[in-house]
């Protein structure tokens, strides 16, 4: 068809810095915030004049924020554990087994990924009240694994179903024992899809807002996004701003370094989940 | 003799058969039960609590009250005010995230020069904390302090509020609505978009006339997906306003009643009418639109 000229490739140059402009101005604009020193904070300069570390030597000195932040990882990576191990499970049956009231788990996965969560949390407040699980790792554990499980189970089912199979009968005909032929030909074929469907679960955890605000009280179980809206200055008249910015850059740089690093795998991951089925 | 060895393969096969069930049944019952356990129950408990006065601060009132919180909602000015809040910030999100998405999609799709960093860039904001970048917005536009806001304080009326909700709430999600259309796009074979440019078919109508048709089912349902999912929003209200001038939205108002009204009764009440509500968005979706729920069909839009 057309040639790649020169001027058809410059074109394509100014659209896509409009897509990087999209993308990272908001993120700039709170690197910038977490720089500014007190006197330039409220200059309202998208760029800090005079950078200094203060914000982020005040958050890390705060031991809320860092409790917080220890939440986070935890709660987060024990969720992530679990749902991919139960949900490789279900995703396993789904996608070479053949059994009555599979098509009736499926639904159930979906619609439990379009639940509003908030119908959970006036009955989940009363009953982790009840349970003693209020304010504690299991009491965002539980709701996390739950809500990370569709997501498992979808993406990991259609994982699963490109995986030729086959290889695992021909490695057993040339010798190989069931154990040996499972180990050796299907766990490196299935290894990047559970993966890359952790990676999925752990940032829909990291994400969550509304189980963090309303099943904790103290810093005992409260993660960074909820913990950041709690945030006060060091004085009831200073405001938090520079802090919260830093604490976001903290939480946000890991996700982004793992998004850049296995781009490719989470196009792949998040498409085959919600589409194909 | 004959007989008997096509009964005992026949058995065989039966107790194959057998076996791959329970085996099947067995892998998915810990998901299956934790999902149910974590869902079900608490709704039918939230059902229960809404037909009770139940109040944590006069647990001395609780008593089985029928339908007495439905009339109390439903003839509530802030229930319907925040009903139409989460509507209109629905609604217009939805379509304007359709619209980037689209063109986003189309971009990361057709574009010549470094494929890859577009793709991996606009993955950014799907990746970041809705709150962080809830926060972002709201600093930016935070008089005095923001680089977008100058001598204005849009976040302290109604109107501008609504826009920034709906911005952050756009800027967050169109790169998921993007891959998801994406994933259609691929699926356009590029011999009939070639056949349409040489029977003289211009971009636009090579767009509109081959490219939406085929991907409809892409549409719907990330669509669907997206309109239920805005349907909850919460984060970025709390964030941005905390639903100060009439900004709340229905998740925020159930909220505010758990836990800073603690009123249970009530908040369940607000918890299963939201639920209701979805129910009653997916099943338009799929009987107006005929939207097919990923998974009904496995395989039929491979």
């Amino acid at each position: 068809m057309q040639p790649e000229t020169t001027s058809r490739k410059l074109v394509w140059w100014g659209i896509n810095i409009v897509v990087l402009l999209y993308a990272f101005i908001p993120v700039f604009w709170l690197v910038s915030l977490s720089l500014k020193d007190d006197a330039t904070l409220n200059d309202g300069n998208y760029v800090p004049t005079s950078p200094s570390g203060d914000s982020y030597k005040a958050i890390f000195n705060n031991e809320d924020f860092i409790r917080a932040l220890i939440n986070s990882i935890g709660i987060c990576l024990i969720a992530t554990l679990v749902a991919i191990v139960l949900g490789t499970m279900a995703a396993y049956a789904i996608a070479r087994l053949e059994f009555p009231g599979k098509k009736a788990i499926v639904a159930l996965a979906l619609l439990i990924s379009m639940f509003p969560q908030i119908a959970l949390v006036t009955p989940l407040f009363k009953i982790e009240t009840a349970l003693g699980l209020f304010d504690t790792w299991p009491g965002l554990i539980i709701p996390y694994i739950t809500f990370g499980l569709p997501l498992a189970i979808y993406t990991l089912s259609a994982f699963f179903r490109e995986i030729p199979w086959d290889l695992e009968k021909a490695a057993k005909m040339d010798g190989a024992t069931p154990y040996q032929a499972f180990r050796q030909v299907i766990t490196p074929l299935a290894m990047p899809g559970v993966f890359t469907t952790a990676i999925l679960v752990f940032i829909a955890c990291w994400n969550d807002f509304l189980f963090a605000l309303s099943l904790t009280s103290t810093s005992a179980a409260r993660t960074v996004p909820a913990a950041m809206s709690y945030f006060t200055g060091a004085t009831t008249f200073e405001k938090p701003t520079g802090p919260i910015a830093a604490a976001a850059v903290v939480i946000t740089i890991p996700i982004v370094i793992f998004v850049l690093v296995f781009q490719r795998r989470i196009v792949a991951g998040l498409t085959s989940g919600a589409v194909k089925g | 003799m004959d007989d008997g060895t096509t009964q005992i393969a026949l058995q065989r096969h039966t107790d194959a058969k057998k076996a791959e069930r329970k085996l099947g049944w067995m892998l998915v019952a810990p998901a299956v039960v934790l999902m149910l356990a974590v869902t079900a129950y608490p709704i039918l408990y939230a059902i229960w609590l809404s037909l009770n006065k139940a109040d944590l601060r006069r647990p001395a009132a609780n008593e089985f009250i029928w339908f007495d919180n439905y009339v109390t909602v439903l003839s509530s000015p802030i229930w319907w005010t925040s009903f139409g809040v989460t509507l209109f910030i629905t609604v217009i999100s939805a379509a304007l995230e359709l619209a980037l998405g689209m063109a986003l999609a189309i971009v990361m799709h057709r574009t010549i020069v470094s494929r890859g960093l577009v793709r991996t860039s606009a993955l950014v904001p799907y990746a970041i904390v809705t709150v962080v970048a809830a926060f972002s917005w709201r600093f930016a536009w935070t008089q005095e302090l923001g680089w977008l806001a100058g001598d204005n304080a849009p976040l302290t009326s109604f109107w501008p509020s609504i826009w920034i909700i709906i911005l952050a709430e756009v800027w967050k999600t169109v790169p998921f609505m993007a891959l998801l259309l994406m994933a259609g796009l691929a699926l356009v074979p590029e011999d009939l978009l070639k056949a349409a440019s040489m029977d003289g078919a211009s971009a636009w109508k090579r767009f509109w006339m081959v490219t939406v048709p085929l991907i409809k089912p892409a549409i719907l349902v990330a669509l669907l997906f997206r309109t239920l999912d805005a349907f909850r929003i919460f984060d970025n209200i709390f964030i941005l306003t905390s639903g100060s001038n009439q900004t709340s939205s229905v998740s925020m108002v159930t909220y505010s009643n758990l836990i800073r009204g603690l009123n249970l009764g009530i908040g369940s009440t607000m918890s299963v009418l939201i639920f209701i509500t979805t129910g009653i968005i997916a099943f338009l979706f799929i009987k107006l639109f005929g939207a097919a729920a990923p998974g009904s069909d496995a395989g039929g839009r491979r």
